[in-house]
């Protein structure tokens, strides 16, 4: 992967004498933003589901997003992940990687992974093929077809399994799990990926509150090691874990801090929380 | 079993499909043969040419069921257009066989007969290097194989999927029939290719030429089978069943499906092709009615009849409805496609799950 592959003579190589190579395809987050979406328009049919939505995540961070329904929140995450394409602005992970040029999949490749609103397993498959397929590992076709798990993979997905609290559901159809266990395993399903950023539709939605307040602790032992971007409606759960809100509206960013201060913002109190 | 042959084995099935297996194969490459040809013709036991012949082609369908399976039971993707594979890999065997027939053709002509009727005076550029056994191999298997990678890739990457995918399948197959209709195709027009004589040199309507192509069909139905095994059991069929069942998330999970879709999809027509191939040695005839879209259905219903997503039940399906074809097309003709259309419709509405689910759910009931 590494785009130096000349390292007999260094001091003759032009690329290495820069502090910082360019890898194409490979996430370059040095300068701290792992997203960065600028002036990001869609229309579907003359409407606009994002007008001039701009938006930057930091390495490491935990954000929330928040908005009244239709604000544009999963329109967004579809042009994140390379489903729509957006009629204009620019989209970046990190510096390099311009996410309009690349397809759903490259994009799940370099590192974006994505949790749907409806939970979206494979509901054929146990909980423990679930993990092995979403696993971070040569995904073409010629290593698929010849692919066996090792010992450490099988102890990465232990550990995943004991980290979601499905290690007695190991070998269980995963279409009869709960629908709060069924989230856990898309979540468990996420990480296996080991992605850099991790957008998170609706997570909790359908939990028990036990079970809600399991994925804050979660997610907050995620942040710093993975980006999170949190879509959700519970206010409860958006104030347990929040650090900086994010406030949608009409396909636009109208509010983004601390949840106190976009609480007290007369224009979100106006839109949506005031309702 | 141990070390990783035996691993490899044992992965595919347990010891009871083995010893299935191996008692099919018992039958097929020795049971058989010695009832047809060391026992005399007027013994009890004696299996006729016509049981050989009928067995032969149901295990050609067989291999259809099985590559219509890999597709359909395992990927979500249901073909109405296999029909063609299959036809086109009979024709690319038959063209030898047509070159085969040397001089002894009604015409006393180098030529096939039907070109001598079209007062052709030497043959068409795709008839070059026909009389190899080689080329019609390479023909058979590349063919259906190129169409199919060609037609997928588009289809694919316009993400065409379910009940549209399916009738664009049944319209390219009766385009091609329509074409192979013409006499000016170079194909024989509707009367197709028949009366072979020879194959390899080797007359093809003896007893023993007979056996060897009923073996060798066998043969390839087997490896078909564990192939398909193979296939389903590994990550790859997981992903297959995956893309079935949630595309999407397969997709986010960084799997490029197009690849693994047209991998399958372009596995499943070669396998058909070869099954085309063997069809037409034993069958000795192929014309444009393979290539009729009844046709293409008609295997849909097999898998549908064996059990989806099973492999065997694809076997089992292929079995029961041309067993069941063969009677009734010759004790009640006019009923044949009544007694199909039943069976599939009480398959659908009773046994979601085929014959094969059927003997499964009374086994775990047990």
């Amino acid at each position: 992967m590494a785009a130096i592959t000349s390292t007999r003579d260094g001091e003759d190589d032009p690329i290495s004498s820069y502090s910082h190579v360019f890898t194409p395809g490979e996430l370059d987050a040095s300068h701290g933003v792992v997203l960065y979406l600028d002036n990001i328009s869609v229309s579907f049919d003359g409407f606009k589901a994002l007008n001039n939505l701009s938006l930057a995540i930091d390495d490491g961070e935990l954000r929330c997003v928040i908005g009244p329904n239709g604000a544009g929140k999963t329109t967004m995450m579809d042009v994140i992940t390379g489903k729509t394409r957006p009629d204009s602005g620019t989209a970046f992970f990190g510096q390099t990687i311009d996410l309009k040029q690349y397809s759903e999949v490259q994009i799940a490749q370099a590192g974006i992974g994505r949790k749907f609103q409806k939970p979206t397993i494979f509901e054929h498959h146990t909980v423990f093929e679930n993990l092995e397929l979403a696993m971070k590992a040569d995904k073409r076709v010629a290593k698929t077809l010849f692919a066996r798990l090792n010992s450490a993979q099988r102890d990465r997905i232990a550990e995943m399994l004991t980290l979601i609290r499905l290690t007695d559901s190991e070998r269980r159809i995963a279409g009869l799990l709960s629908h709060g266990q069924k989230q856990w395993l898309e979540i468990g399903m996420l990480l296996m990926q080991e992605p850099r950023l991790l957008l998170l539709d609706e997570p909790v939605a359908g939990m028990s509150d036990d079970e809600t307040e399991r994925t804050a602790e979660l997610f907050l032992t995620l942040a710093g090691k993975h980006s999170l971007v949190v879509v959700e409606h519970d206010m409860a759960f958006v104030e347990k874990i929040a650090r900086k809100v994010t406030v949608l509206h009409e396909g636009s960013v109208i509010a983004e801090g601390a949840m106190d201060e976009v609480q007290n913002d007369p224009r979100v109190i106006e839109v949506y929380l005031g309702r | 079993m141990s070390g990783p042959l035996g691993n490899a084995f044992t992965r595919l099935y347990g010891a009871r499909g083995w010893a299935v297996l191996t008692l099919c194969g018992m039958i097929l490459f020795v049971v058989f043969p010695l009832l047809n040809l060391a026992v005399p013709a007027g013994s009890a036991f004696h299996v006729s040419a016509y049981w050989v012949t009928l067995i032969g082609k149901i295990m050609c369908f067989a291999i259809v069921a099985v590559a219509m399976d890999l597709i359909w039971g395992y990927c979500g993707i249901l073909s109405l257009g296999h029909g063609l594979f299959f036809a086109l890999g009979g024709y690319g065997m038959g063209m030898y066989l047509m070159r085969q027939i040397g001089r002894d053709g009604q015409y006393r002509s180098d030529l096939p007969d039907f070109m001598v009727f079209l007062d052709w005076k030497q043959l068409p550029w795709h008839w070059w290097n026909s009389d190899s056994f080689a080329w019609a191999l390479f023909l058979a298997v590349a063919v259906p194989g190129v169409l199919a990678f060609v037609f997928g890739y588009f289809a694919f990457r316009s993400r065409i999927k379910g009940v549209y995918f399916s009738i664009i399948t049944q319209a390219l197959t009766f385009a091609a029939m329509l074409l192979f209709f013409r006499n000016e195709t170079g194909f024989g027009g509707n009367n197709g290719f028949t009366d072979f004589k020879r194959i390899l040199g080797y007359s093809i309507t003896t007893p023993e030429t007979r056996m060897v192509l009923f073996t060798v069909t066998a043969a390839v139905l087997i490896a078909t089978l564990l192939l398909g095994r193979y296939l389903v059991t590994s990550k790859f069929g997981r992903v297959l069943a995956a893309i079935r069942d949630a595309e999407q998330r397969v997709m986010f999970c960084g799997y490029n499906t197009l690849h693994y879709k047209l991998f399958v999809w372009t596995l499943s027509a070669v396998l058909c092709g070869i099954a085309g191939a063997l069809y037409v040695t034993q069958v000795g005839i192929i014309n444009p009615g393979e290539m009729s879209p009844a046709n293409s259905i008609e295997i849909a219903i097999w898998v549908a009849v064996g059990g989806r997503g099973t492999l065997v039940g694809a076997i089992v399906g292929a079995g029961v409805v041309n067993g069941a074809k063969s009677f009734f097309t010759q004790a009640f003709p006019e009923y044949w496609l009544y007694v199909l259309g039943m069976m599939f419709i009480l398959v659908t509405l009773f046994l979601p799950q085929g014959i094969v689910g059927l003997l499964n759910k009374s086994r775990t009931a047990r």
